[in-house]
């Protein structure tokens, strides 16, 4: 039993809930990187990491790390290559493809994950709306797309079930 | 020092198609080793690929994106010969820059 360095689970309960614990920090972290979602071609800024916008559990507390509002629904953004269910947690493959006017931005956000948001791209003039990229998943989940276009926010989202989540071992 | 990307940069009509294979362990901070002890989180951050001199796409990551990461994506203007270059930085702040030709 127990889990060993290379099958172990990296998304175990006891750390979500120390994490949660910890709580209250991140609250100004967030207030303090708000600004932190970078503008496409803006080079000086490309090294800025938005920790705190990585440390988010809700969708809520991930559009205040954003600066953004509450998302609208969009049926313009859609998922492709993306499974129903992934028979791997450890390496979910996921694509966005935004036909939202102006789009910006895309981020992957994964509802059960211990930090909701996966990764974020930020898609300048001349490069498609439209990317494929890995994730690892704990458990079953809502995986949701947000995009950032013309400074609002839109957001679709799909249940990927895990039958081999991350603790598996 | 980390192990080189395996990057594809082919043209189809107006747009390049860019596909990267990054070597990175992506570890969470969220597992234990054998003992018992948390392995620490290291993950690459920031990723961004240049056409020539142009920016054409940035992304901020979390420990979430898979080991080894793969990452595929279209940007217009690229021309047979152009070099894209791609750099990715760690949270030990590690860093590897691998370039190849648009064919």
């Amino acid at each position: 039993m127990g889990h060993s360095a290379t099958s172990g689970g990296f998304f175990m309960n006891a750390d979500r809930r120390e994490a949660l614990k910890a709580g209250g920090a991140w609250t100004l972290l967030t207030l303090v990187a708000a600004a932190g979602w970078l503008r496409p071609g803006d080079a000086t800024a490309a090294e800025a990491w938005n920790k705190a916008a990585f440390e988010t559990h809700s969708m809520d507390e991930t559009m205040k790390a954003l600066g953004g509002g509450t998302p609208a629904q969009s049926t313009d953004i859609v998922f492709f290559s993306t499974p129903d269910i992934a028979e791997n947690g450890a390496v979910v493959p996921i694509g966005v493809t935004s036909k939202v006017p102006k789009t910006e931005s895309i981020a992957i956000l994964i509802e059960k994950n211990p930090n909701m948001l996966a990764a974020m791209f930020d898609i300048p003039p001349g490069t498609e709306p439209s990317l494929s990229t890995r994730i690892k998943m704990g458990q079953t989940s809502n995986v949701y797309a947000l995009v950032k276009a013309d400074g609002k926010y839109y957001v679709t989202s799909k249940e990927i079930k895990v039958t081999l989540g991350g603790c598996g071992g | 020092m980390a192990d080189p990307m395996k990057i594809r940069a082919n043209l189809t009509g107006d747009s390049t198609e860019v596909k990267v294979l990054m070597s990175h362990e992506m570890e969470t901070g969220q597992r234990k080793d054998g003992q018992g002890k948390p392995i620490p989180a290291w993950f690459i951050q920031n990723v961004k690929v240049m056409h020539n001199d142009k920016v054409v796409l940035t992304a901020q990551w979390g420990p979430a994106v898979a080991k080894n990461p793969f990452l595929s994506f279209k940007f217009k203007g690229g021309a047979k010969g152009d070099k894209v270059r791609i750099t990715w930085t760690d949270n030990h702040n590690d860093t590897r820059t691998d370039e190849t030709t648009i064919g």
